[in-house]
């Protein structure tokens, strides 16, 4: 009995600086993407932009997905956040992202994916972000749209004046699977007492320019393979971390 | 005693014997009706049903929805009203398929049957999960022309739904994953291996004379596309026809972007064909007979697949012994199977 009791006790204390270990080592970041048209703030329906042509035009929607984030430690450790993430300019709450269990550490970088990985592009039916309710899904050529940007120019040669530009696609012909690396203005730390942030400024001018400029006039519809792949490229350079970040 | 103890031990007997029925069964569906089974000559499917366990609870679920009219906009279009039992799941004597408010589609209704050997989905292959077909003809608006939003919203109101899917998942979650994989468990289930074919093969049925001539006659000329046990190879091919201006469909073209997959489509497997009429991937043939006239002559489209060429002209006695075969592969186990059968009329 005292033995099995002693046992017991010297198991308790020898698991117990590894537990403490393990719940001091994992912290959360926490990120918030900020929408914008260059300088201005976006705002649907309201605000009037210009295109690198001058050709003006309002946006209704603009929504698009993130995964496959990785953390890049001072060193070059990586480490992976699971998840897939539905950012929407209509739903505030999807703007922020709070990531838990990362490893304790200094990050200097972050990468992720703007889209959906292949794999979860034939996995069949899901849910949460993936759910194909969200109207994020093509059913006639399975596989997720990965970004939407939709609203109005009068340049625009479809009817009621509107462009929309839904961009997706996981194989050829048209691989539309981007990703971005963002470094942060500053070392992140990020610990169990000390919840890491950034603020990610997401520039949608850039779908619309570098390398190609987009004309509203000649192409005001992007709805499968065809120029999807131009846009992503213009696109994959829209995010950047806020400068003015603690 | 020995009385008393009976009635206590066939009372035990039959509680667990209901018991068990009512927990591990819906309805008339048993677990033994819902195994898996893969036919012997079968190879190993490309939906195996690891991320979606089938239970007798969520095949009478996906039953329940492929034949409830609630998946279209206007509760008039069930996925059964182009997908006939008896036409093994195709739309008999339809050329083209039909969808709410009378509007009328650009392809022919395919059988349903052995769907979880096929690696894609619809005539084009656009689909690439059996699980995410479903969103196709909920969403189509010459078909049913609804949203999976709205058609969640409008499960979620139905007592009757809230407690099947409670029945099959333990919680009360319903979403639109939940509900296309059930309908998955219901037509991944819809095998068809047993025709006087697969018994002629196994041994434990015979061929008229004819009948064998045309299944030799139908592996030199046919079996290059259509491969046997699933009589497809999952390839997309021109068979040579010329396009019906009016649909102007461009078929595996517009999927894969390729102008060389112009007017190509799907090999489609030719069990149970004798009910599938009318027939191509736009209907246009209404007998077997107009099928093998088209093979056997010249004419066809300069795209035309160069297997084509292997039939050359049939004479009539070879394209009837060919029809005599391909009749031979009618599975009436599968066509009167009472699992798949209307749930309401049961």
């Amino acid at each position: 009995m005292i033995k099995t009791f002693s046992l017991l006790t010297g198991l308790i204390l020898l698991l117990s600086p590894f537990n403490t270990t393990a719940q001091h080592s994992k912290g959360m970041l926490s990120i918030a993407f900020k929408h914008v048209v260059d300088e201005q703030a976006l705002q649907l329906d309201s605000a009037v932009y210009k295109n690198a042509l001058g050709q003006t035009f309002t946006v209704s929607k603009f929504k698009y997905y993130i995964s496959n984030i990785q953390l890049e430690k001072a060193g070059g450790k990586k480490i992976a956040v699971p998840g897939y993430f539905l950012i929407n300019e209509e739903e505030e709450a999807s703007k922020q992202l709070l990531l838990s269990a990362i490893p304790e550490g200094e990050y200097i970088s972050m990468q992720f994916m703007i889209g959906v990985d292949s794999l979860h592009n034939c996995s069949g039916a899901q849910s949460g972000a993936l759910d194909p309710a969200n109207g994020m899904f093509w059913a006639w050529n399975s596989g997720y749209v990965f970004l939407k940007l939709e609203g109005k120019a009068a340049a625009s040669a479809s009817p009621g004046k509107i462009f929309e530009y839904h961009i997706g696609g996981y194989m050829a012909p048209s691989n539309c699977i981007r990703t971005t690396s963002l470094l942060f203005a500053k070392p992140l730390h990020i610990s169990k007492e000390n919840t890491g942030a950034v603020t990610i400024i997401v520039n949608a001018a850039e779908l619309l320019r570098a390398p190609v400029t987009i004309d509203f006039s000649a192409l005001s519809s992007v709805t499968d393979f065809h120029n999807a792949g131009t846009i992503a490229d213009n696109y994959t350079d829209m995010f950047s971390i806020a400068t003015n970040e603690k | 005693m020995k009385n008393k103890l009976l009635v206590f031990f066939s009372l035990a007997a039959s509680i667990l014997l209901f018991g068990f029925a009512a927990r591990f069964s819906g309805d008339t569906v048993t677990r033994r009706d819902v195994e898996l089974k893969i036919p012997a000559g079968f190879p190993k499917p490309f939906y195996d049903f690891k991320n979606n366990t089938i239970s007798p609870a969520g095949f009478i679920l996906g039953r329940k929805l492929f034949y409830d009219p609630i998946l279209s906009s206007d509760s008039s279009t069930s996925c059964q009203t182009c997908h006939q039992r008896v036409a093994a799941f195709a739309h008999i004597d339809h050329a083209l398929s039909h969808g709410v408010g009378g509007r009328i589609g650009t392809r022919n209704v395919p059988a349903l049957q052995n769907l979880i050997w096929q690696d894609t989905y619809m005539w084009d292959g656009g689909v690439n999960n059996l699980e995410v077909q479903p969103i196709n003809p909920i969403t189509n608006p010459d078909e049913m022309n609804e949203s999976l939003a709205h058609v969640i919203m409008k499960i979620k109101r139905n007592r009757e739904y809230v407690q099947l899917f409670k029945r099959v998942y333990r919680d009360t979650v319903i979403n639109s994953e939940r509900l296309l994989k059930t309908l998955a468990q219901f037509t991944g289930l819809m095998i068809s291996a047993n025709s006087r074919y697969d018994r002629y093969i196994a041994g434990r049925d015979t061929f008229s004379i004819q009948e064998k001539n045309g299944l030799q006659l139908f592996r030199a000329k046919c079996a290059s596309c259509h491969r046997e046990p699933l009589f497809t190879d999952n390839t997309y091919r021109s068979n040579g026809l010329k396009p019906d201006t009016s649909l102007n469909d461009t078929g595996r073209g517009k999927i894969s972007g390729a102008q060389t997959d112009n007017y190509k489509f799907r090999v489609p497997g030719l069990r149970n064909i004798e009910m599938t009429f009318p027939y191509m991937h736009d209907g246009r043939f209404r007998k077997l007979k107009d099928v093998l006239n088209h093979y056997s002559v010249a004419g066809h489209t300069p795209t035309a697949d160069a297997d084509l060429t292997k039939i050359g002209t049939l004479s009539d006695k070879e394209r009837t012994d060919i029809i005599a075969f391909l009749l031979t592969l009618t599975d009436k186990e599968f066509l009167y199977d009472a699992r798949f059968a209307d749930p309401g009329r049961n």
